[in-house]
C-alpha cells in the first residue's frame, strides 16, 4: 500500500511549470528592445516600420474608442456563433460517424472536400448570396473550425479501448449508457483539442470575411487603417487580434482543466 | 491415462446442488467460411456454487475463448450455457437476466480514467439507478473487502498495477453477482504482486463464497488456487483433463513448498509438455 503518489519526475513538472511567468515577459521585452534599437539605428521609416512606442500608443488610444470595441464585439459575435455552429455539426457528425463504419466511407469524400477546398475563396461567393452582413463571416468561421472539430471527434470516437468495451458488456451497459459513458468520455480530449485548433481558425475566418466585404469587425478596421496608410494603426489592429486569439485558445484550455481534470493534457 | 489426481469426465459430482454454470455441447468456430478456425470442440462442464475452478493451458487452447463465452462477451457457435439455470444466449442475443449473475475482471484493469477509485468501483451501480448516497456506501464496503480504501478520490493512474486489480475486482463485485470470471487477473502484474495478491483472491473469495472462475498459464498460480483444475489442449481447444486439487484452506504461499504441491505442478506441466 505504500505506493509513492507523486515520483520525482512529476515533481520537475511542476517547477517547469511556473516558468513561462517570468520568461514570457522577459522575452517580450526583449523582442520590443530590438524593435524599438534596430528603428533608432537604421533610421528606417515610420511608414515601413512604426516604433513601438507609438503603436503602444495609438492602441492605447483605440482601446478607449468605442469604435474600436463596437468592432471588437462584431468580431467576437460572429466568430462565437461561427465556431458554435461548427462545433455542434462537427461534434454530433463526428460521433456518428466514428460509430458507423458505412457512414465514414460514404461521407468521407465529401468531408474530404470541405476540407480541400481553399475555404477563404468561397467568402465572395457567401457575399453573394448572403450579402455584407454577419452571415458570411459566421459561415466562414463555422465551415474553417468544423473540420477540426470532426477529425477530432472521429479519432476520439474510435480510439476507444476494446478492452473498456468488453467492461461495459460484462456489466450490463445499454447501447446509451455505453455512448454516454465510454465513447462520449472518451471523444472528449480529442473534441478539446479539436476546438482548440477550430477557435483559432474561427477568428481567423472572421477577420478574412470582414476584409473582403463589409463595414465592421476588426477585419474591416485593418482595411480601413491600410487604405489610409496608418502603418501604426494596422499593427495596433494586429495586436489586438492577436490578444483576443490569446483569449480565446487559453479559454479552451481553461475548460480542458474543467471539464477533464482526469487528462495529462489538463496539467500541461 | 497415468495422472494420478484426474478424472476421465468433465462433470462434478455435485450430489444434490445444481451447477452454477453448465455448458452442454460448446463450441466455438472464427474467421470466415473459407478460412474457417476451431478455436473450442465440444465441451461440456459442470460447475458447482462456490468452486474456484482454473482454466489452465497453452496459449491457443482456447481458455479466453472458453471464458468470454461464459461471461456472455462471445457467442457459442454451437451449444448452450446456462447460468444460475438461466440461458445465457437465446436467439443471438445476450440475456440480461443471466449476464447480471456475473462478473469480470481483465488482465488490464480497464478502470475508466475519467472517473475516480471510487466512481469507477460504483459505475455498474449507476448504470442501474442506484442512488448516489446507496452506491457509494456500497463502494465505500467494496474497497474495505478488497483493502484500497483511502484511494477513493484518487485517478485510476495514480494508483499501481496491483491497486487498480483490486478496484477492478471491487467493480466486478459491485452489482452482487454469484461468479466472478477472471481472464489472467494478475498476468500483467511482478512475481511479488501477483503472489500476494493470489493470496488476497482467496480470501476475497473465502469470504464472499462466490464462484470463480480464473484463466492463467502459470500452472503454479492454478494449483495454488484452484478447487479444480480444468487442463485445455490446443489445436483445437479442448478440455484435456481436469484435476482436482485438496490442499486445506486458507492456504499460504508456503504450501508451494510441499512436496504434494510440487508433485502436483510436476504431473502438470509434463501432460502439458504432451498435449502442446
Amino acid at each position: 500500500m505504500q505506493d509513492a503518489l507523486v515520483s520525482p519526475a512529476e515533481e520537475r513538472t511542476s517547477r517547469t511549470k511556473y516558468l513561462p511567468w517570468i520568461t514570457t515577459p522577459l522575452l517580450v521585452l526583449l523582442l520590443v528592445l530590438v524593435w524599438h534599437y534596430y528603428i533608432v539605428f537604421s533610421g528606417i521609416s515610420a511608414f515601413i516600420l512604426p516604433a513601438p512606442a507609438k503603436v503602444w500608443q495609438v492602441w492605447v488610444g483605440m482601446l478607449s474608442s468605442p469604435r474600436a470595441w463596437s468592432n471588437t464585439l462584431t468580431t467576437v459575435t460572429s466568430t462565437l456563433i461561427g465556431f458554435f455552429v461548427g462545433m455542434l455539426v462537427g461534434v454530433s457528425l463526428g460521433l456518428v460517424i466514428g460509430r458507423i463504419r458505412w457512414l465514414e466511407v460514404t461521407l468521407n469524400p465529401f468531408i474530404v472536400a470541405t476540407q480541400v477546398v481553399p475555404k477563404v475563396a468561397l467568402i465572395p461567393l457567401f457575399v453573394v448570396w448572403f450579402g455584407f452582413g454577419m452571415t458570411p463571416k459566421v459561415l466562414v468561421a463555422a465551415v474553417l473550425s468544423f473540420f477540426p472539430i470532426l477529425t477530432n471527434t472521429v479519432l476520439g470516437v474510435k480510439s476507444v479501448e476494446a478492452g473498456h468495451r468488453d467492461v461495459m458488456t460484462s456489466i450490463n451497459a445499454t447501447r446509451l449508457q455505453t455512448f454516454l459513458q465510454l465513447d462520449l468520455r472518451n471523444a472528449l480530449p480529442y473534441i478539446l483539442t479539436g476546438m482548440e485548433v477550430g477557435v483559432v481558425l474561427a477568428i481567423i475566418g472572421t477577420i478574412v470575411g470582414e476584409y473582403l466585404g463589409g463595414s465592421q469587425g476588426l477585419g474591416y478596421m485593418l482595411v480601413s487603417e491600410m487604405n489610409a496608410y496608418q502603418t501604426d494603426g494596422l499593427f495596433a489592429v494586429i495586436i489586438h487580434m492577436t490578444i483576443l486569439g490569446f483569449i480565446f485558445y487559453f479559454a479552451t484550455g481553461l475548460l480542458r482543466r474543467f471539464m477533464i481534470p482526469w487528462h495529462q493534457s489538463a496539467h500541461a | 491415462m497415468s495422472l494420478a489426481p484426474s478424472m476421465s469426465h468433465s462433470s462434478l459430482d455435485l450430489g444434490e446442488a445444481k451447477p452454477i454454470i453448465k455448458l452442454t455441447g460448446v463450441s466455438k468456430w472464427y474467421g470466415t467460411r473459407d478460412n474457417p478456425v476451431h478455436a473450442l470442440s465440444e465441451t461440456d462442464l459442470d460447475i458447482a456454487p462456490g468452486e474456484l475452478v482454473v482454466l489452465l493451458g497453452p496459449s491457443g487452447c482456447g481458455k479466453t475463448t472458453l471464458l468470454r463465452m461464459i461471461g456472455g462477451l462471445l457467442e457459442p457457435t454451437q451449444g448452450r450455457i446456462d447460468i444460475s439455470g438461466l440461458e445465457l444466449w437465446n436467439k443471438g442475443e445476450r440475456q440480461g437476466a443471466a449476464v447480471a449473475n456475473l462478473g469480470m475482471v481483465f488482465q488490464d484493469a480497464h478502470l475508466f480514467p475519467w472517473l475516480t477509485i471510487e466512481e469507477n468501483v460504483a459505475l455498474p451501480l449507476k448504470l442501474r439507478g442506484v442512488t448516489k448516497a446507496e452506491r457509494m456506501a456500497r463502494a465505500q464496503e467494496l474497497m474495505n473487502l478488497v483493502k484500497i480504501t483511502g484511494f477513493e478520490r484518487r485517478w485510476p493512474k495514480e494508483l499501481s498495477g496491483g491497486m487498480r486489480q483490486r478496484a477492478a475486482i471491487a467493480r466486478a463485485l459491485s452489482y452482487g453477482p454469484n461468479i466472478l470470471l477472471m481472464d489472467e487477473p494478475f498476468g500483467a502484474l511482478d512475481a511479488m504482486t501477483r503472489d500476494s495478491m493470489n493470496v488476497e483472491l482467496q480470501r476475497i473469495w473465502q469470504e464472499t463464497g462466490k464462484t470463480i472462475i480464473v484463466v492463467t498459464h502459470s500452472i503454479s498460480e492454478a494449483v495454488f488456487l484452484a478447487d479444480r483444475i480444468v487442463l485445455l489442449s490446443p489445436r483445437p481447444g479442448r478440455i484435456d483433463s481436469i484435476h482436482r486439487v485438496d490442499f486445506p484452506r486458507p492456504r499460504g504461499l508456503d504450501v508451494q513448498a510441499s512436496l504434494e504441491f510440487q508433485t502436483l505442478v510436476k504431473t502438470l506441466r509434463r501432460r502439458l509438455a504432451e498435449v502442446e
